[in-house]
């Protein structure tokens, strides 16, 4: 997306300007607290405690991020091509329909090590299959992307309801969720990483899938810096102009980012599902999805930063649960506030402190923004 | 005798559940037709029904409660302003943060404020808007036909009702009736020969928001303080999404969008009506194929099957001026 902005060094574009968005974000929540009657340093403090004081703690913030990297690598993949996946939510909990499938054909003849690949590939194929009509839409017939994912993530929903509620519920059961996995279908824990270091830990649902999820990461930094699709991707994200006259294939650009995205959406499933649930219930993605456009955004569309701003969401999930216990008035909803913040912050309101800094950077050193004349061009 | 008075009441729920699409439709043709992108209808029908109910509450009046909500929602929208307008960000990125925003502070601020675990305290009869009993209501209610159409379908709603459809009528004459209205369908197809006319931009597009901030609120009101006797978490549940769908399906003209809330509305009731139960020819129809049935449609309409939805031509592109 062009801007109508001048240059800033490497460094401030990608660390300062995202700070201080963060920064206001946090800031602006920590009025909501004061609004709520609750001091709002007291709160930090509880919540990072809560998500790094202890083995336990650690382990939970791994187990959310695990979550948040596979959906952020997702709407990133898909934004680079400057396609906005709404849709990350309804993929991921089509994902978890293929796991189910997976895992109650499979659990009782194969141990995990042989169910865990066959459910990676049937969780990125159904996540891509769910990605695939809107962006088939998009490419063949217009219709807007955003809508079209946001109407399939209503449309998963009630997909998946009725599944729950029928078939796929075990006779003479009420909760609308599948039976429970056999060991099988169950993920092995890492939780002795984290007690390699000396930490203690009670009982979290850190598993296997942390560690996939790094891999996706590396992986989605190699498809899209250096291949050949990936640089396709960027270029179509960029300028459909440019790629449809440089021979790119526009429909072809589109349905691939599209299911690469979905995939990755998809197999976000698989570490609620098989590493922590052991079965698939009724909105068991619970928002991670969106959650998942804040971590995109914060991290900048890059693997590295959405491993890290994944590992803050958790971080707010886990240490969100602990301040609850702690302050009462503070519900986990705080965190859909500050989710929102940041969304806003780092990235409807990305630009807004640039200027100033821009102008700052300018009166120290012109050079650093590439401009002669001072006052060469305002806000 | 039996079928009639059914069909009578599933039409009756079909006005009352479109009246909160049809008014959130309505505020996103404002914001659509000006080229503003709007998915944060949601949220602002949500902090306007929290708004209303709240205030409504505190101090025993609807009206305050209704302004309250109002108000709210305005700033939301301008919010969305701020970010897409001035300070050209993406519209949709914007609307995301705004849902997710409504939906935390709502509950947090419910909470804090009344300790009902997100509710807002059960509202008076002097504290929600009544229904409206047309004169000779009563006496013609016991005539075939004309009676029940008269006493149920017609007379008996709140005010906000008959508010949400003549603002279909009005929303007409504002659009194309209007040198306002002209210039908003302008700045939203075209926003440079606006410009160029020597037309501000961007404050056609902040009023075309507020009027958007106006009618979610209204809607919002409706919700909290007409259909449900206070605020419940997450009360508005993808109406905002829906009202969207059916702008779409509208093709983002106002008498369309009308047929549109009531078609959804009615897919709704009728869902409500049938619970399972079969229906003749077609047998028995899940309760969750009816849910999806309108977005579904709109997928269908999008992709060009029923006509061809053609969104304002400027929409979610920011306007920057020529330098």
């Amino acid at each position: 997306m062009s801007t109508p902005y001048t240059k800033l060094p490497a460094w401030a574009d990608y660390g300062l300007i995202p700070l201080i968005n963060l920064s206001v974000a946090f800031i602006v929540a920590g009025f909501v607290v004061m609004l709520v009657g609750e001091n709002p340093f007291r709160a930090a403090v509880i919540l990072v405690d809560g998500a790094f004081g202890k083995g336990t703690g650690i382990a939970f913030t791994l187990f959310y991020a695990t979550t948040f990297i596979f959906t952020g690598l997702s709407v990133a993949v898909a934004a680079h091509c400057s396609l906005f996946n709404i849709g990350t939510e309804g993929q991921a909990y089509i994902g978890g329909l293929g796991i189910a499938l997976v895992c109650l054909s499979l659990d009782s003849v194969l141990p995990w090590w042989a169910i865990f690949p066959i459910a990676i590939v049937a969780a990125a194929a159904f996540g891509a299959l769910w990605g695939l009509i809107p962006a088939y839409l998009q490419a063949k017939r217009g219709s807007h992307i955003v809508i079209t994912t946001i109407m399939f993530n209503f449309i998963a929903a009630s997909v998946m309801v009725y599944l729950l509620v029928g078939a796929l519920k075990p006779a003479g059961s009420q909760a609308p969720q599948t039976r429970n996995f056999l060991a099988g279908a169950e993920l092995p824990k890492l939780n002795w990483i984290i007690e390699l270091f000396g930490a203690k830990i009670r009982s979290a649902p850190l598993n296997i899938c942390f560690l996939l999820a790094l891999v996706m990461a590396f992986l989605v930094w190699l498809l899209i810096w250096r291949t050949r699709l990936g640089y396709e991707m960027r270029t179509y994200g960029h300028s459909p102009k440019a790629a449809r006259y440089a021979g790119i294939s526009e429909t072809r650009i589109i349905i691939t980012a599209m299911m690469i995205s979905g995939a990755l959406a998809g197999m976000m499933a698989l570490n609620p599902v098989m590493g922590d649930q052991h079965n698939v219930a009724i909105d068991f993605v619970s928002g991670a999805g969106y959650v998942g456009i804040a971590v995109a955004l914060m991290g900048r569309l890059h693997p590295v930063g959405i491993v890290l701003a994944a590992i803050l969401f958790g971080m707010l999930y886990q240490g969100g649960a602990e301040l609850a216990f702690e302050m009462p008035a503070i519900s986990r909803d705080m965190i859909v506030i500050i989710q929102g913040l940041v969304i806003l912050f780092a990235g409807a309101l990305e630009h807004m402190f640039r200027p100033y800094i821009q102008a700052l950077f300018a009166s120290v050193s012109p050079k650093s923004v590439g401009m002669q004349a001072v006052n060469g061009k305002g806000a | 005798m039996d079928m009639f008075n059914a069909i009578i009441q599933v039409l009756d729920s079909t006005i009352r559940l479109s009246v909160p699409l049809l008014l959130a439709c309505l505020a996103g043709l404002y914001s659509e037709r000006a080229g503003i992108f709007d998915i944060g209808l949601e949220g602002k029908m949500l902090v306007g029904a929290f708004a209303g109910a709240s205030a409504a509450a505190v101090f025993h009046s609807a009206l305050i409660g209704l302004g309250t909500a109002v108000l709210i929602s305005v700033a939301f929208a301008l919010v969305h302003g701020f970010a897409s307008i001035t300070h050209r960000g993406n519209q949709i990125v914007s609307g995301v943060a705004i849902n997710f925003i409504a939906a935390g502070s709502t509950i947090i601020l419910g909470q804090a404020w009344f300790q009902q675990g997100g509710r807002t305290p059960a509202l008076q009869p002097a504290e929600r808007f009544e229904a409206i009993i047309w004169p000779g209501a009563e006496a013609i209610k016991d005539v075939p036909i004309i009676g029940p159409i008269y006493a149920e379908l017609i007379s008996g709603h709140s005010i906000l009702v008959y508010f949400a459809f003549a603002m279909v009528p009005f929303t007409w004459w504002v659009l194309f009736r209007t040198r306002f209205g002209l210039r908003m369908r302008a700045v939203g197809e075209n926003p440079a020969a606006v410009d160029t006319a020597g037309i501000s931009v961007a404050w056609l597009r902040y009023r075309a928001l507020i009027c958007t901030g106006i009618l979610t609120g209204v809607a919002g009101a409706y919700l909290s303080m007409v259909q449900n006797g206070g605020f419940v978490k997450d009360m508005t549940a993808g109406k905002g999404y829906i009202a969207l769908a059916a702008l779409i399906f509208a093709k983002w003209k106002p008498v369309n969008a009308m047929f549109a809330c009531l078609l959804f509305g009615f897919l709704d009731a009728a869902a409500i009506r049938l619970q399972g139960s079969p229906l003749p020819i077609i047998g028995k129809v899940p309760v969750q194929f009816m849910q999806a049935l309108p977005y579904v449609l709109t997928v269908i309409l999008l992709a060009g099957f029923i006509g061809k939805a053609i969104p304002p031509r400027a929409g979610g592109v920011p306007y920057v001026k020529e330098r």
